[in-house]
């Protein structure tokens, strides 16, 4: 291991997965000193080349070369050999140990003959350590209290304890107030002054204005560009993440939206308690819902839904309030959530086509609790012909069913509850292109026989392609709202960025 | 009836056919009596815990309760109160155990398997205190002719626990296969957070499973105190939670829940009482019984998952088979 500098160049990165292309000949260099930020909108391919650099996957093509040397690709060990150190952006710090023990976790200083652990050589080491990052607490203190900003503070001496010169920070301030981030951007500075290279992945582009000393842009999984030091501005930056040609994929509503359907006031997600979301939802149009992953979209769906609870607000549906906030008395009043996990949320995967259509429907398919199989069938097949499920036997597990016909399964589900409101959350997730067609097609047709649709989509294209009006969130709060004529894939990411 | 149903049932048979064969005073009308008496009081805290097998959960105070329940409902009656008034209370005192454990394990969050090892040894204790660890029993001599006629009586040769045993049994069917109920309780066990999804009360759901494991556990005292006509509160019970358990997954249960039948748990308990009466009829040390019937249900449980594993491979074969076909078309 040394302690120099490090040279490390991405060239040629490339990495294919069934049916997309996550990364296509993507090259990146970084240098001892250097703060680089990297930008690019959900689903560009940041992560997935983080996790190449780190080992955690095998591109298919492209080489990685440290210090002169050519990989073709790293183990997470050789990674970690070579001094290149994540942080990430879930924390999962073990509480039951102290600071030390976390820091150390796993290289724990070890003394005589039966390996027990030095607690006070650990707590020495990791006192120095901290004593640069310039942290409050010490190397002795219990995990269990300290703030998020803290807790990345640990992450960060995770990294130096393991002498990294490649330290890659992840979204480290999408939980931090604002003097938090700032203690986090100064630790950057000192980083880079000691000769380490840091890679910053963020969404706040003003961090990035703030500390990188370049800019490296991906937009579906290719090189966008770049940009020097003095041309890091806010607007350049939003350029570089988009650009992607984005088409209608959906009628447009061919008519005024009808009256209010769903109205939220004031609503406070668990995630975000000092943040109030208003939304109105009328009858007939497809409401995009934009905004970066963690800004409490579907924190405010499962609200909507009556799986969470609410910290406060009200919610009114056709005027009349939901006031237990329980699913049943959502799903009573003609509120239906999609849930973003089809596979966990959305579907009883074992059971059979036919019974998982049917679940949400047994109140009245079955009066006096007795269950009807002839009554479950008739409507099992109804939804097969009016959604075109593919599937020759609907005794059969959903479990054998491609995605696409999955989802169709859970729209079924809904359907036959009469919806006036439909809430997806990421609807085609997963699901060919053919049945997302599909999809989009069954939305417009059911907002035309006026039900509000709110569908909730990290998916630009599709956010663009087939919403009537979007509502963009940013940190929990609603950043605004676009026409349709407005809606534009640069409008959007202004108001999703900070 | 299901194929694991099926494969059970002939399981039953073949054991029957070969202790039969080998002893035949299996099949006298003295033994045939016996055994199945046995299997109506065994049965039916049996069916008690396949209700809550089925959730995914865990009722392991089932034989404490027996002890209990049998200990209070003996000394009651000893004492003079009319016993389908005893009857009532010990139901009714079943009811708010179920209500107690589904109550911690939906609001509280507590594992089910805590929760109920606690009530295995509060009741125990409580049972065993109640009596000052002597032995609850009627005086001598006196009779209740209706409770003893309705309890351990005969129609027909058939033993009453029987007639009991088939009459909760049609209604666990009726009730786990056949209602809206049963289907949540299916749909709770095999994914809760799924089943929420779809607008399902989940903790109620599980409540009620408990209050019905617990109530029909509290029915099986009354059969057991009848039974034995004295209670001994320190061993009165001990094992019948395992013995359910066994009986259950022997059905088809599995303890990751949203699965199994009734026939199924029905079906393990005639299998596990055959396995006992072969083990006195051979002449195998009766030292043994335990270890017999947790062997046969330990190769069962094998022999079930590798033909899980085989009918799943081949359905994927046959699967992708089709999809080659359709592409090759294509």
């Amino acid at each position: 291991m040394t302690h120099d500098p490090i040279t490390l160049t991405l060239s040629g990165i490339t990495k294919i997965y069934p049916g997309a292309v996550a990364l296509d000949s993507v090259e990146l260099g970084i240098r001892g000193g250097e703060v680089v930020g990297l930008v690019g909108e959900n689903g560009a391919g940041k992560s997935t080349l983080m996790k190449v650099l780190g080992g955690t996957i095998t591109a298919d093509a492209g080489r990685i070369t440290i210090d002169g040397v050519s990989h073709a690709a790293l183990t997470p060990a050789q990674a970690a050999a070579l001094g290149i150190a994540f942080v990430h952006q879930e924390l999962n710090p073990f509480t039951n140990l102290d600071v030390a023990g976390n820091v150390l976790l796993g290289r724990e200083i070890r003394r005589g003959r039966l390996g027990r652990i030095d607690r006070r050589a650990m707590s020495r080491k990791v006192a120095g350590i901290l004593e640069t990052l310039g942290t409050r607490f010490g190397p002795d203190d219990p995990v269990l209290g300290l703030s998020l900003a803290d807790q990345q503070m640990i992450e960060i001496a995770k990294a130096l304890s393991m002498d990294a010169r490649l330290i890659i920070l992840d979204e480290p301030t999408s939980s931090l107030t604002l003097s938090e981030t700032e203690r986090l951007l100064q630790v950057v500075c000192d980083l880079r002054a000691r000769g380490a290279a840091v890679l910053f992945i963020t969404h706040r582009l003003s961090e990035i204005e703030a500390v990188a000393d370049r800019v490296v842009g991906l937009r579906d999984g290719r090189n966008a560009g770049g940009l020097p030091r003095d041309d890091i501005t806010r607007d350049a930056m939003v350029r570089l993440m988009i650009g992607r040609d984005v088409k209608r994929v959906c009628q447009p509503l061919d008519h005024a939206p009808g009256k209010p359907v769903l109205e939220a006031r004031g609503i406070r997600t668990e995630a975000f308690p000092e943040r109030d979301v208003d939304l109105t939802l009328h009858g007939g149009e497809i409401l995009g819902l934009a905004g970066l992953v963690g800004a409490g979209r579907s924190e405010l769906a499962r609200v909507l839904f009556g799986i969470d609870g609410a910290r406060g607000g009200t919610i009114t549906v056709n005027g009349h309030p939901l006031a237990r906030q329980s699913v049943a008395e959502a799903i009573a009043a003609g509120v239906c959530l999609v849930p973003e996990d089809r596979k966990g949320q959305g579907l009883l995967l074992d059971f059979p086509i036919c019974d998982n259509i049917a679940l949400p429907s047994l109140s009245r398919l079955a009066p006096g609790g007795r269950l009807r199989p002839r009554a479950e069938t008739a409507l099992a097949e109804a939804s097969r012909e009016r959604l075109h499920i593919k599937a020759s036997n609907l005794r059969r597990a959903v479990a054998e069913l491609s995605g696409g016909n999955q989802q169709k399964v859970v729209l079924a589900k809904w359907l036959a509850m009469d919806p006036k409101v439909l809430i997806f959350d990421e609807p085609t997730r997963g699901i060919d292109v053919g049945s997302k067609a599909e999809v989009y097609a069954l939305m417009r047709a059911l907002a035309d026989r006026g039900v509000a649709i709110l569908m909730i989509s990290s998916d630009m294209e599709e956010v663009i392609g087939v919403s009537d009006r979007v509502a963009v969130m940013c940190r929990g709060r609603i950043a605004g709202t676009l026409d349709r004529a407005k809606v534009s894939e640069e409008a959007i990411l202004h108001l999703a960025v900070e | 009836m299901g194929r694991k149903d099926i494969g059970l049932l002939m399981l039953v048979l073949t054991v029957g056919a070969v202790v039969a064969l080998i002893n035949p005073r299996f099949l006298s009308a003295v033994n045939l009596a016996n055994t199945a008496n046995l299997i109506g009081l065994f049965g039916l805290f049996s069916i008690a815990e396949a209700f809550v097998i089925v959730t995914a959960g865990i009722e392991l105070s089932v034989g404490s309760v027996i002890a209990l329940l049998g200990v209070l409902f003996v000394d009651m009656v000893a004492q003079g109160v009319p016993w389908p008034v005893a009857a009532l209370i010990v139901l009714a005192l079943g009811a708010v155990i179920g209500l107690t454990h589904g109550w911690l394990i939906t609001r509280l969050r507590l594992q089910p398997f805590v929760v109920t090892l606690c009530g295995l040894l509060i009741y125990r204790g409580i049972a065993r205190f109640y009596t000052n660890d002597g032995t609850a029993g009627f005086t001598f001599g006196s009779h209740f002719p209706t409770l003893e006629y309705l309890t351990t009586g005969r129609t027909a040769g058939v033993p009453h626990s029987v007639v009991a045993f088939v009459i909760v049994a049609a209604g666990a069917w009726y009730l786990l296969h056949r209602t809206v109920f049963g289907r949540h309780l299916f749909a709770v066990g095999k994914n809760e957070e799924a089943a929420r999804y779809s607008g399902i009360n989940t903790s109620r759901v599980i409540v009620l499973a408990y209050i019905l494991c617990a109530v029909l556990t509290a029915l099986a005292a009354i059969f057991f105190a009848m039974y034995t006509r004295s209670v001994q509160p320190s061993s009165h019970g001990n094992f019948y939670e395992l013995y359910a358990i066994a009986a259950a997954v022997l059905g088809g249960f599995s303890l990751r829940g949203g699965e199994g039948s009734i026939i199924g748990v029905c079906l393990g308990v005639v299998l596990l009482q055959e396995l006992q009466n072969l083990v006195n009829l051979l002449g195998i040390p009766s030292s043994l019984n335990f270890a017999v019937m947790g062997s046969v249900i330990l190769i069962g449980v094998i022999a079930d998952t590798q033909f899980e594993r085989f009918r799943t491979a081949r359905r994927q074969a046959a699967t992708r088979a089709a999809v080659d076909a359709t592409s090759a078309k294509g």
